[in-house]
């Protein structure tokens, strides 16, 4: 695939990953996290490795360790309720530079950094190499009902008409000397948001003519029939592979 | 454009006898329409605001079907049982390529009307290729609609359309909003294809210069038919339709240039 069709998260590439099935890449990342989620937190050396299984594969997609930390972005709401959780924590406590911290809290607040910081990052590698049609491809292949693959598709497409309407009609209000500051004027806004459903609904109609000129039967054709080679599935499961022995080591070693 | 004679005598590519409808609503909108296209013809469907023409291109592949009178594609009758040949026989583009383009990529949406006829794998790629190769956009079969340009997004749109092998392509406004290079671009394509061509446009050079005849409506009737450079001069019948050429535009000087082969439209 190329060209410039991907979402605001997707690192232009063409490296092995990049084009791996994408429904071999959905069910790798869900089984990833499922194992990271699932080790224990006392195995401080496991985390260690599967930080090292996700920067194994950004560099096998030759994604730029920094376009992926600064995706990290997304887990600051985490990350600061997780340094909350040590100083309202229960039970023993320790004296860390004068301040009084719970133990429990201390572990509730690694457990979530940790865990958190790698399912972003796995996360954040999915969407880098993965474009918005291979999501869909990939959720039709895995036998996600055809009605919500067509949903997510039409809102797919037709999200930046919508929102270019928005921006027309902003602008047409603006030159028109609203401000939008004033409660009064609350009521264009309300105007603007019904006008805009009638236009959607009405492009609605327009689609569904459309789709009928060109055979359609109520029932969208499936959009690919390759399916994912073997080979494939093993190298997108790969670093689930590694993972899943650390993970039960981990458990071994704690009981 | 002549057709060959052995084409017109297997009978004309499209029919519409005494075409009548209403809206549910009780607005009549045709009184009897009667129109007959040959195989290969070029054809411009041209009368101001309201005339009906809308509602006749929707009867075409039945999307609204005949109330009074028929409509026939290549001698096939539009009715219900066969409404899927009908609608394969019948390329309908419409005019706003964002109502067209529904899928997220080009090549799935090419690839939608082709699928709907059962095609896939190899066959269906082989179509979206050849019809994006035929509106010279094959470069761009992974991209997103909304990623195209306007004029490109007008020529993927005659692409999903010719994906089908339709035997009448039917274009609504084809040169609407389209800047004066995307406009002679699309010309050009569409004088390249091998089809018979019904066109609905309030472009009056764009419709002599690629029609050679025009069907003028009005009132939900067709009230002429003929050569285009004739409908053009003729100033009683142009003004009792609302119809007016642009300023500064002769199209009796732009018929010879066109038979002449010469002129700025016609260049590669």
């Amino acid at each position: 695939m190329s060209g410039s069709h991907a979402h605001a998260l997707y690192y232009h590439g063409h490296s092995a990953v990049h084009r791996l099935a994408p429904e071999t890449k959905l069910v790798a990342q869900v089984l990833f996290v499922l194992t990271v989620v699932a080790t224990p937190r006392e195995a401080f050396w496991a985390f260690g490795l599967y930080a090292c299984i996700v920067l194994a594969a950004a560099a096998a997609a030759a994604i730029p360790i920094g376009f992926l930390l600064r995706r990290l972005a997304i887990e600051v709401p985490f990350v600061a309720f997780a340094f909350f959780l040590p100083l309202v924590g229960q039970g023993e406590r320790v004296d860390v530079l004068g301040i009084s911290l719970s133990v429990e809290g201390l572990w509730g607040a690694w457990n979530i950094l940790a865990k958190a910081t790698i399912g972003v990052m796995a996360s954040a590698l999915l969407a880098s190499t993965t474009t918005t049609a291979e999501f869909l491809t990939g959720f039709d292949r895995l036998h996600v009902p055809r009605a919500l693959t067509s949903i997510a598709s039409f809102m797919v497409r037709y999200m930046d008409v919508i929102a270019d309407d928005v921006r027309r009609m902003r602008i047409a209000r603006l030159s028109r000397g609203f401000e939008g500051r004033w409660i009064w004027q609350a009521r264009a806004i309300g105007q603007t948001a019904g006008a805009l459903f009638i236009r959607a609904y009405e492009r609605g109609e327009r689609v569904y003519l459309a789709m009928l000129s060109r055979g359609y039967a109520g029932t969208m054709p499936e959009i690919g029939e390759v399916r994912a080679t073997p080979r494939q599935w093993l190298t997108a499961l790969a670093p689930t592979f590694v993972a899943l022995p650390v993970c039960v080591l981990a458990w071994m070693q704690r009981s | 454009m002549t057709e060959p004679a052995d084409q017109v005598a297997r009978g004309p590519a499209l029919e519409v006898k005494d075409l009548a409808f209403a809206y549910p609503g009780g607005t009549q909108a045709l009184f009897g329409v009667d129109l007959a296209i040959g195989r290969g013809e070029r054809v411009a469907l041209l009368g101001p605001n309201g005339a009906g023409k809308s509602t006749l291109v929707l009867h075409l592949n039945g999307v609204y079907q005949a109330q009074v009178g028929w409509v026939r594609v290549g001698g096939l009758p539009v009715v219900e049982d066969h409404m899927r040949e009908v609608r394969r026989r019948v390329g309908i583009v419409f005019q706003d390529p964002d109502d067209q383009l529904f899928m997220p990529t080009v090549r799935d949406d090419v690839g939608f009307g082709p699928a709907n006829l059962g095609l896939r794998g190899d066959e269906l790629e082989e179509r979206v290729v050849e019809a994006l190769t035929a509106v010279g956009m094959e470069a761009f079969a992974d991209r997103a609609p909304h990623h195209l340009s306007f004029g490109q997004r007008r020529r993927v749109s005659v692409a999903t359309v010719l994906a089908m092998r339709p035997q009448i392509l039917v274009l609504d406004e084809p040169s609407s909003n389209l800047d004066p290079a995307s406009r002679r671009e699309l010309a050009d394509i569409l004088r390249s294809l091998d089809i018979t061509m019904l066109m609905v446009t309030h472009d009056l050079p764009y419709a002599l210069e690629l029609c050679p005849r025009s069907l003028v409506m009005n009132e939900g009737t067709i009230v002429a038919d003929g050569p285009t450079a004739e409908i053009l001069a003729d100033e009683p019948l142009m003004a009792a339709n609302r119809l007016e050429l642009p300023f500064g535009f002769f199209p009796a000087l732009a018929d010879a240039e066109r038979r002449q082969g010469g002129g700025r439209s016609t260049e590669r």
